[in-house]
């Protein structure tokens, strides 16, 4: 059994396993090591599912952008399963002339960085989804926006990673990285040590401790959001939904449910004991702000609720970027609950940097090093 | 033998079986062979099962098929059924309507 590899990615979420399926491609023999006993079981099949472009930071735009362009479009036929990719629009909704200032500024923004996203009226907004309540009075729209199945996307690349040689180690908690001649060399675990020449560490908000036995250390906190699914209802609409209040979000998916996500407000200061759980007033207040919207879908059965925590970084865009102080070592972490949507860029670019090629788009913006005090 | 944590452990060949097309998970319509298909494809937990093919998360949240998804796996990676963990129980118990849901802490 072999604990060398020519890459070690810490973390088998979506990031880990999209990475170790474009490493694999090349032909880098790639271990990937995961802290619980299931993939994927953070963030990657528990957000909901958006793979926008609009609403996004502008250094983050461009990957967005390159995904669903290039990436997206093919994915399910790329990795032999239907990841339920749909691009059917994103429609960000107001209700109140303070909503639709907000929603203007972020369409203003948006064009001038060249998306094709425009305000749309009632009667458009409308004509698009006709279940729409008469309280929503305009929203932005982008129609090359839209959504995937996470579950399936995080899976997907897992299975064809795997399929390719990959080797996944679940229930191996990572406990430490450890510098040779001055350059990262070695993971150790609670159990195992394991030996690469490229370390990628991509293990959501975890990564900050195990970053920290290098060194370094990225300005981040964890930061709780729930997720329902009604029971299958007829097919209705697959347009990626938003609002400019974030009440909620979601889509209906391929199965029929809808999946949508939200806050109650209090989860800053929510007891967890440590781990995600949903509270029980959070689904009732994401039902609310659905039958706002949405008054049609008030008869549909809630069947399930989930939390899932995501890793929010101080200026709300994600680190992809080589250590300086610590060779071999490459961190992508903090992403800050957009991370779904650009995993196969992401995936794409920290393959690229770990066999040594120039990343396809421009990750200057992503360093480690970019935060500075406010004075 | 214990929990599997490497995931190119060998289970052989996939070899099709004359029920493979019996439904295992009522609510979602997952068969049999679906599932022993996902096991082979690298799904080794119930939770990985579910989120692969929905087995489990459908109006009954795998109240029936739960014990004999669990057994499936057991007997494809050759261990014992203890050693696969259970899923996580979502709230709530039983489906609820939104306009039900969303009426918490007020009057009707």
């Amino acid at each position: 059994m072999g604990y060398h590899a020519d890459v070690i990615i810490i973390g088998g979420g979506i990031i880990g396993n999209s990475t170790a399926y474009y490493l694999a491609q090349k032909g880098c023999s790639v271990i990937v090591l995961e802290k619980s006993d299931d993939i994927g079981n953070g963030g990657s099949s528990r957000n909901g599912g958006g793979v926008r472009q609009s609403g996004r930071d502008k250094r983050e735009l461009p990957l967005a952008m390159y995904g669903v362009k290039h990436l997206w479009p093919t994915l399910s036929e790329e990795l032999g399963m239907d990841v339920e990719y749909y691009q059917q629009g994103n429609l960000r909704l107001g209700k109140t002339e303070a909503h639709i200032k907000t929603l203007a500024g972020l369409t203003e923004r948006a064009v001038s960085l060249g998306l094709d996203v425009k305000m749309i009226d009632q009667a458009e907004a409308k004509a698009i989804n006709p279940y729409l309540s008469a309280e929503v009075l305009a929203a932005s729209w982008c129609p090359t926006d839209g959504h995937a199945n996470p579950m399936l996307a995080t899976l997907a690349y897992y299975r064809k990673a795997r399929e390719l040689g990959v080797r996944f180690i679940t229930g191996e908690e990572v406990a430490e990285i450890k510098k040779i001649k001055g350059k990262a060399r070695q993971v150790v675990t609670t159990e195992d040590v394991y030996e690469g020449d490229t370390i990628i560490l991509a293990a959501g908000y975890d990564s900050r401790d195990i970053a920290a036995t290098v060194g370094i250390d990225v300005p981040m906190t964890g930061a709780l959001l729930e997720v329902l699914v009604t029971e299958a209802q007829p097919p209705m609409f697959y347009q990626m939904l938003g609002t400019a209040a974030a009440d909620f979000y979601g889509h209906q998916s391929s199965h029929g449910s809808f999946v949508f996500g939200g806050t109650s407000g209090l989860e800053a200061v929510n007891k967890d004991n440590g781990t995600p759980v949903t509270n029980s007033i959070t689904a009732s207040c994401i039902c609310r702000g659905i039958m706002n919207y949405f008054p049609c879908l008030g008869e549909a059965k809630i069947v399930r609720t989930w939390a899932g925590w995501i890793d929010v970084c101080v200026d709300h865009v994600p680190v992809i970027s080589p250590i300086e102080e610590v060779p071999g070592l490459i961190l992508a972490c903090a992403f800050s609950g957009h991370g779904f949507g650009i995993a196969p860029t992401v995936g794409t670019l920290l393959a690229q940097m770990a066999v040594g090629e120039a990343p396809v788009l421009d990750v200057s913006d992503f360093r480690y090093d970019r935060f500075k005090a406010k004075l | 033998m214990g929990k599997i944590k490497d995931r190119l452990t060998s289970m052989g060949e996939f070899v099709p079986q004359p029920d493979d097309d019996m439904i295992i998970c009522r609510c979602e319509e997952i068969s049999k062979g679906e599932i022993r298909q996902a096991i082979h494809d690298g799904m080794f937990t119930l939770t990985e099962i579910r989120r692969f093919l929905r087995a489990g998360m459908g109006l009954c949240q795998g109240q029936t098929c739960t014990r004999l998804v669990k057994g499936m796996i057991a007997r494809e990676l050759g261990i014992s059924p203890l050693e696969v963990e259970s899923t996580a129980a979502r709230a709530p118990m039983r489906p609820i309507k939104m306009i039900v849901l969303g009426n918490e802490g007020k009057e009707s």
